[in-house]
């Protein structure tokens, strides 16, 4: 007889659980490409271009092809075909033919038995440019007599977006104050803490192909193999090992494991290619430098009657996501605050610098910068508490906005009411002394693309349960582990519809041989759309073991109560264990595999009123509304971050320790790139590939964040939950500048907040003002 | 040149061939293949390769694997005691100090190097002790309370 313990089902959502990963981690066992050090793998090399912009006249590779330890020498010639990340704008080669477009460029690659000899026959490989006038700037890209870098992209515009929705002009004349002011963000990089690797094995007997890669997509990464070797997928199998991050820059297949992989058919072996971080720099996808010229009107009761706003992004040598971003820029300007009338200009320009890419908050972080800015600016100028703006402009969920996104869930009015009060805004604003200041600002994100980039039909997530003899269930996901922790969420999804302890569960993830296919980690999509095909997933487990367990126990599957590992009927005191249960449900027809599958409403995929108006569509929003403290030193004008107080609308934390981590690092994330961080070029060389030019943030200079998480509870999402990981980055930029415009004064409007930059405006500042230390004034 | 390389590494006696030029981290990592320790950045910027040189940490991608002779190295993979963790490991888990976890070895190892020789670190030690280790992931808020975390844990 089974001893039956204390029947009850174990609750995994809602609960700070650890990582399930976490103890490889901590232990060093974690495997990232950079460390499968098989010891007959080949050494792979990039040669890159000297040159920002050239046609490539010769390429020379027999002396380096001679090399005794040479095994592989690969160039444009071996790539016939282009990739990219969107079907659309494919014109990326994984090695240049004909045309370098940006400094660093790879355009040869060997693969040889160790770096010197690597390294030797780079130097061997000759290669003959015919200079071409290079672009290091939107502005010089657009003229008029510029060099087209595609010549299918006129003015080397890559998009140009234009909408009105709403009557702007109408807006302007309702308004008690109008104000336009442009707004410069540098460009800026991920710096995740991985530098790009690879490690392809190539078995010619088989004419097969193993890819393991830092991505964060390896589904993509898998069709742009296929389509850049001309091999059949089936031929392929992509694992993702443990990944150092990525925050967009690996939301895209990178030349890094496709060379890699040309290398390894080439030496028709096994080759590792790992990137040095100044490589990694330059493979770039980060966020474009952007201008924003944003013009508002608002009644003196702080009620938003119309938007102009106009993007221009130097969007890099190749297409990459830039379609996305510069759509993403203008539609969200949607979907935080009810506002009618929006008019949005956008470009994306072609240059000669790396191309940037899918960054956290992607596309939204710069314009939000400058909106929630200039709101700030407009509030002070009509005597109007900043909260008070926010609060006069509130959407009511649910709805849809004028462009067409649905809205079902919005906590931000809760998360304003608890950073206002934890902040103590309304007793201390104003009141803090000289030269220091608070500014808030409010954030949103989207919770996955509805309408997904490859329309292929497809749900837009699977999730594979199998469980055998063992009583054990493995999840199968080809949701990407990149650090976030999507592996552990969808472990507690389905350990809580199952209602038993998470260790009963395994999770595999992101190895196309094995787990279903998924469209990787970006957008934020993983909680909501993995996490809810898990969830289907898991019931559908739960209904054969149901099943099953009213056969044995002879009474109909709804009076069967499932106790956590104790299934018995309603009417008995005994009951079955899971291992009973599990035995049963296999009889007939052995080992379980069973599918959940996720898919988006039509009328969260955005709408048609402007082409590209799917960018932005959603099945849920997450909030965030921030409070930023600083001080800043009136003789270096360095600003201090002194405290940060954040509350992110999720929907529901499923794990509010993984919610928190998210969050704080959003946050962080735009403290970076208010204060310190920016890409530089001198003629298209980049010169802060490191990561002491490229100031990232140390410990000692980040500040406690406070972080409250508001549960909206979104009716679709698993659980009520949704996006986590990036809505509260882009708050960080302007609340920041608010506070210093609070704290002496002057109010940036050019990212980063450098000292140099900072000590500029307060030069500027008028007398009176200085002397204060700094009351703001009208911006 | 080659030099004949005695040290102990995670407690064991090594005799091993090395280059003059090999550096420590390369010869961790490939020479012996213990991975546990990163590299991060083209050297000396993001301290991922962190580990205890005579009980101190140091940057292993600046430190020739030559001039650690006779000395006691040790990296993330010699923590734990039986299979357990130890209390930085355990801390760095249960805080989630760790989120990618690629810096994380080197961050601890950095961490165990301040708690040996600061016990009861103050919030600024913790920051003055891991200043040269660069996360990207946590914003630093929850590995200061995974180092706390551990200096409770042993004191007790």
């Amino acid at each position: 007889m089974n001893e039956i313990k204390a029947p009850a089902p174990v609750h995994s959502i809602g609960v700070r659980m650890p990582m399930v990963d976490g103890p490889e981690k901590v232990t060093g066992r974690a495997m990232y490409a950079a460390d499968f050090l098989s010891p007959d793998a080949l050494v792979g090399r990039i040669l890159r271009s000297p040159v920002a912009h050239a046609r490539i006249v010769r390429v020379e590779t027999a002396e380096a092809e001679k090399l005794p330890g040479v095994k592989a020498v690969v160039t444009g010639r071996d790539c016939e075909r282009p990739f990219g990340v969107l079907p659309i704008a494919q014109n990326e080669y994984p090695l240049a033919r004909e045309r370098v477009r940006y400094r660093g460029e790879p355009v040869a690659a060997v693969a040889a038995v160790d770096v010197d000899t690597a390294q030797r026959a780079l130097d061997l490989i000759k290669i003959e440019y015919e200079e071409l006038p290079a672009y290091f700037t939107a502005a010089e890209a657009r003229a008029a007599d510029a060099v087209l870098l595609h010549e299918e992209r006129a003015g080397n515009i890559e998009r140009d977006v234009v909408f009105e929705l709403g009557d702007v002009e109408a807006g302007f004349a309702a308004a008690d104050l109008v104000r336009e002011e442009t707004y410069n963000c540098a460009e800026v990089c991920q710096v995740q803490s991985e530098p790009h690797a690879a490690f392809a094995e190539y078995d010619a007997e088989r004419d097969r192909l193993t890819v393991r890669a830092s991505t964060q997509v390896p589904y993509y990464v898998h069709l742009m193999l296929a389509q850049t070797l001309d091999m059949e997928k089936s031929r392929i199998r992509v694992i993702k090992p443990h990944i150092g991050g990525g925050f967009g820059c690996r939301t895209e297949t990178l030349n890094i494991e496709l060379i890699c992989a040309l290398l390894a058919r080439a030496a028709g072996g096994t080759v590792r290619l790992v990137a040095s971080r100044e490589e990694t720099f330059i493979t770039h996808r980060g966020r474009p430098e952007t201008d924003v010229k944003l013009k508002i009107g608002m009644t003196k009761e702080g009620r938003i009657t119309g938007v102009d706003c106009e993007a221009v992004q130097r969007g890099g040598a190749y297409s990459g996501y830039g379609v996305v971003t510069i759509l993403y820029s203008g539609s969200m300007l949607y979907a935080i605050y009810d506002i009618e009338a929006i008019r949005y200009t956008g470009f994306r320009v072609l240059t000669n610098t790396p191309p940037p890419g899918a960054m956290r908050g992607h596309g939204t972080v710069n314009v939000r910068f400058a909106f929630e800015s200039l709101l700030d600016a407009m509030a002070v100028e009509l005597g109007l508490d900043p909260f008070a703006v926010r609060r006069a402009n509130l959407l009511k969920a649910p709805t849809f906005t004028t462009n067409d996104l649905m809205v079902n869930s919005y906590g931000l009015p809760e998360c304003l009411d608890w950073v206002e009060k934890a902040s103590g805004w309304k007793k201390r604003k104003g009141k803090l002394g000289p030269n220091r200041g608070l500014g808030m600002a409010c954030s949103h994100y989207v919770s996955g693309a509805s309408k997904p980039k490859h329309w292929t039909g497809e749900p837009h997530a699977t999730i594979n349960l199998k469980v055998d003899f063992d009583g054990s269930i493995t999840v199968l996901t080809g949701a990407a582990e990149i650090g976030q922790g999507s592996s552990t969420i969808l472990v507690q999804c389905v350990a809580e519809v199952l209602g038993i302890d998470v260790s009963r569960l395994r999770i595999i993830a992101s190895d196309s041989a094995v787990t279903p296919k998924d469209n990787g980690s970006y957008s934020s999509r993983v909680t909501y759309m993995v996490g809810n095909a898990a969830v289907d997933a898991a019931q559908n487990l739960k209904g054969i073991l149901v099943a099953a367990a009213a056969e044995k126990l002879d009474c109909r599957p709804e009076d069967v109560e499932c106790l956590g590992e104790v299934y018995r009927a309603a009417s008995q005191d005994q009951g079955l264990t899971f291992d009973e249960v599990v035995m049963a449900a296999l009889k007939d027809v052995g080992t379980l595999t069973v599918k959940g599958t996720f898919t988006t409403l039509p009328e969260s995929q955005g709408g048609k009123k402007y082409r590209g108006a799917a960018i932005g569509g959603t099945m849920a929003f997450s909030y965030a509304a921030q409070v930023v403290e600083v001080s800043v030193d009136p003789d270096t004008a360095e600003i201090h971050v002194e405290k940060v107080w954040v509350a992110h609308d999720c929907g529901k934390a499923l794990n509010p320790l993984t919610v928190e981590g998210q969050v704080e690092g959003s946050v962080w994330m735009g403290l970076g790139q208010a204060l310190s961080e920016e890409t530089r070029y001198h003629a298209g060389l980049g010169i802060t590939g490191n990561m002491l030019d490229y100031r990232v943030p140390t410990i000692v200079e980040s500040p406690p964040i406070e972080v409250k998480i508001v549960e909206s509870h979104d009716p679709h999402g698993p659980f009520g939950a949704k996006e986590a990981g990036e809505g509260s980055l882009s708050g960080f930029l302007p609340a920041l500048a608010s506070a210093v415009a609070d704290a002496i004064g002057v109010r940036p409007s050019e990212l980063p907040v450098t000292p140099d930059r900072l000590m500029e405006l307060m030069e500027k500042r008028p007398p009176q003002a200085a002397a204060a230390g700094g009351k703001p004034r009208a911006a | 040149m080659k030099t004949l390389l005695s040290l102990t590494v995670n407690g064991r006696q090594r005799d091993d061939v090395v280059a003059d030029n090999l550096l420590l981290v390369d010869y961790l990592r490939e020479t012996i293949g213990l991975t546990g320790t990163k590299i991060g950045c083209d050297g000396g910027e993001c301290g991922a390769c962190t580990v205890l040189v005579d009980g101190r940490p140091r940057h292993s991608c600046l430190t020739l694997a030559a001039t650690c002779q006779g000395r006691a190295v040790e990296t993330v993979e010699a923590l734990e005691t039986d299979g357990r963790m130890a209390a930085i490991q355990r801390g760095f888990h249960e805080k989630l100090g760790a989120q990618c976890g690629f810096c994380t070895p080197g961050m601890i190892m950095a961490a165990e190097g301040l708690l040996r020789a600061k016990p009861k670190p103050s919030e600024a030690d913790i920051r003055a002790g891991m200043a040269s280790n660069i996360c990207r992931c946590t914003g630093y808020v929850k590995i200061i309370e995974a180092v706390q975390a551990a200096a409770e844990e042993l004191g007790q």
